[in-house]
């Protein structure tokens, strides 16, 4: 009982860095509708410029993690103002900009990969502290699960602020709520897109930052697993969805964890994608997603 | 009409005759020809997702799936029958069929979702077969598991290679061109107009599927007679964005833009492997993914795409 108890904590501590990259894709996909590819590489740069951040220029860690959190969002606006607003200037099918998405990711990886970049080998990240485990009655949980699902539970909180709180976050769920309607109400779409990129990006790069500190192995491929996990559970919940987006990480992060502490550590992707079949299978829209009448 | 199918088969012929001549004496080396193989069985692959893709508008983001367990079933036939022209016969059809039969499995279900959520279960199941893959020598020692395949007899000749290609080609042109491929084209322009119209649309997009994946796992047969050490990251999710960069470089709809691009882009990658001195070898995936932005950003419909398919005009399927 209690190692299953620590097994939901792991699951816990790799589900929220999940919420945190799935946020961003499902944001950017309630508003634009696309499957935002480089958003896996995003976080990759977050967490180098983290790593970079504390073990390199000696920034204390909440310091690094603001960092990483401002480069990337200006990475993640970049992005789509250079890649992905042309197509849409030009009205271009969906794929195209899919497709462009997928070009971008493939050419962060690259280009880190470069040796003057970031260098194609694995790093070690040296956590700037040490790490303690405390013990609540016969069951441990260590300092960086804590402040993973810490750091995670105010990030959210912050984007439910904005969300549902701001002028801008208004505005972000007119447009992903009716994108020509909204320009008639006089919002400036193409911003919104950049800051729903920006919020998005600078979400992944924290994200990024505590993935580096609780799984302390860092490379410029690091991305696509995660990356495709975390777009997995937007969908799991629904995607366009914020709160679907949450329950569905948390769920992948579970599933993973327990999967590889009960059953296999051979088949724990296997079994992952599988739920993720089943899931769209049984209900299309994801647990959270609103199955409304298809627009013919 | 007659006189012009003669004059393509005369053409076909004589490409092959001046290849295999230029292949003989030399003037195409080993090494090109390794890669001209390459290119026609990428083509063969991207053939089956232009139909499933390009034609009937079922995205998928899984087709190196059917690639590899098209790869890993005729390796295995093979390396079991030994090395022997009918055991390669028996190989290759093992492969197609199993990879279409894996496309029927998996179809049926999944069929049903639409675009995007298609494209994630597509992928899904891509990762699913990767991970089988990765642990297939529980199944049998002789596939290797993560420490890969080898020891496949390497039967496919050039003769093999060129003429299943043709011959793949020759089967979708005429499927895009029968009652089938039209119903199939209706059904990516408008499904549910199609289905009112009474396209069996289930049915369909299955056979589409169906023949798509079994044309990759053709391919993969072909690959794993003429390549000796298989591995399942050849056979991962980048593989299957390679595969649908080609058809949807190639404009969607446009069998001739698959074919051109396929070879076109297996060629591109080994020019820059030939091209760039070796200190920014580094720098080759760098190139291939700017190529590809710039292209799909200068040409979002797609090299050969227009005619045929109504890119810019398709409505967004939410």
């Amino acid at each position: 009982m209690v190692q299953f108890i620590e097994q939901v904590i792991n699951g816990l501590q790799l589900g929220f860095v999940y919420a945190l990259i799935a946020l961003g894709y499902t944001m950017v996909y309630g508003i634009i509708r696309l499957i935002n590819f480089a958003h896996g590489d995003v976080f990759m740069i977050g967490a180098f410029v983290g790593y970079f951040g504390f073990a390199v220029w000696g920034l204390p860690w909440p310091v690094a993690i603001l960092v990483s959190m401002a480069v990337c969002a200006v990475v993640g606006m970049a992005i789509e103002r250079l890649a992905y607003r042309p197509l849409r200037a030009k009205g271009a099918p969906n794929i195209a900009t899919l497709i462009t998405a997928i070009g971008v990711s493939l050419f962060i990886e690259y280009f880190t990969s470069l040796k003057f970049v970031f260098g194609p080998n694995y790093r070690v990240v040296a956590r700037p502290f040490a790490v303690q485990v405390f013990h609540l009655g016969p069951v441990s949980i260590s300092s960086v699960q804590i402040l993973v699902i810490t750091v995670v539970l105010v990030l959210v909180a912050g984007l439910q602020y904005i969300v549902y709180r701001t002028k801008v976050g208004k505005a972000m769920r007119a447009v992903s709520h009716d994108r020509d309607a909204a320009r008639l109400m006089g919002i400036d779409v193409d911003r919104v897109i950049s800051y729903t990129f920006a919020i998005g990006s600078a979400l992944a790069a924290a994200a990024g930052v505590l993935f580096a500190l609780a799984y302390p192995q860092i490379s410029p491929f690091m991305g696509i697993m995660p990356g495709l996990k975390a777009f997995t559970a937007a969908v799991l919940g629904g995607i366009g969805s914020i709160p679907g987006a949450l329950l569905g990480a948390v769920l992948m992060g579970q599933a993973e964890t327990l999967t590889a502490a009960y059953i296999t550590t051979d088949f724990r992707d296997a079994i992952a994608f599988g739920i993720l079949i089943l899931v769209l299978l049984l209900r299309p829209a994801g647990l959270l997603g609103k199955a409304g009448p298809e627009k013919v | 009409m007659r006189a012009r199918s003669f004059a393509i088969a005369g053409a076909i012929l004589g490409l092959y005759g001046l290849l295999e001549l230029l292949r003989q004496t030399g003037i195409i080396s080993a090494y090109w020809a390794q890669i001209m193989d390459l290119s026609l069985i990428i083509t063969i692959s991207a053939v089956g997702l232009s139909l499933i893709y390009g034609f009937t508008g079922q995205f998928s983001l899984g087709h190196a799936a059917f690639y590899g367990v098209g790869a890993y079933t005729a390796g295995f036939v093979s390396k079991t029958l030994g090395a022997g022209a009918p055991g390669f016969v028996l190989a290759l059809v093992a492969g197609a069929v199993a990879a279409g039969l894996v496309a029927l499995l998996i179809g049926l279900p999944i069929l049903r979702l639409r675009s995007d959520y298609l494209g994630i279960a597509t992928l899904g199941f891509g990762v699913i077969i990767r991970v089988l893959l990765d642990n297939s020598h529980k199944l049998s020692p002789t596939l290797g598991g993560a420490k890969g395949m080898m020891g496949v007899p390497q039967l496919a000749s050039f003769v093999w290679i060129f003429w299943l290609a043709v011959g793949a080609i020759w089967l979708a042109a005429n499927l895009i061109r029968s009652s089938y491929g039209r119903a199939c084209i209706s059904i990516r322009e408008d499904e549910v107009a199609a289905d009112l119209m009474g396209v069996n649309t289930t049915a369909l997009k299955t056979l589409a599927f169906v023949v798509g994946g079994a044309l990759a796992g053709l391919a993969g047969a072909l690959y794993a007679h003429r390549y000796p050490f298989l591995h399942p990251s050849t056979f991962d999710y980048l593989k299957s964005l390679d595969v649908l960069l080609v058809v949807v470089l190639g404009g969607l709809g446009s069998l001739t833009g698959t074919v051109v691009t396929a070879i076109g882009w297996v060629f591109l990658l080994e020019w820059l492997r030939a091209v760039l001195p070796s200190e920014y070898m580094d720098l080759r995936g760098v190139v291939y993914a700017l190529v590809l932005i710039v292209l799909m950003i200068a040409r979002p419909q797609g090299l050969l795409g227009g005619s045929s398919a109504k890119g810019g005009k398709r409505r967004a399927t939410a």
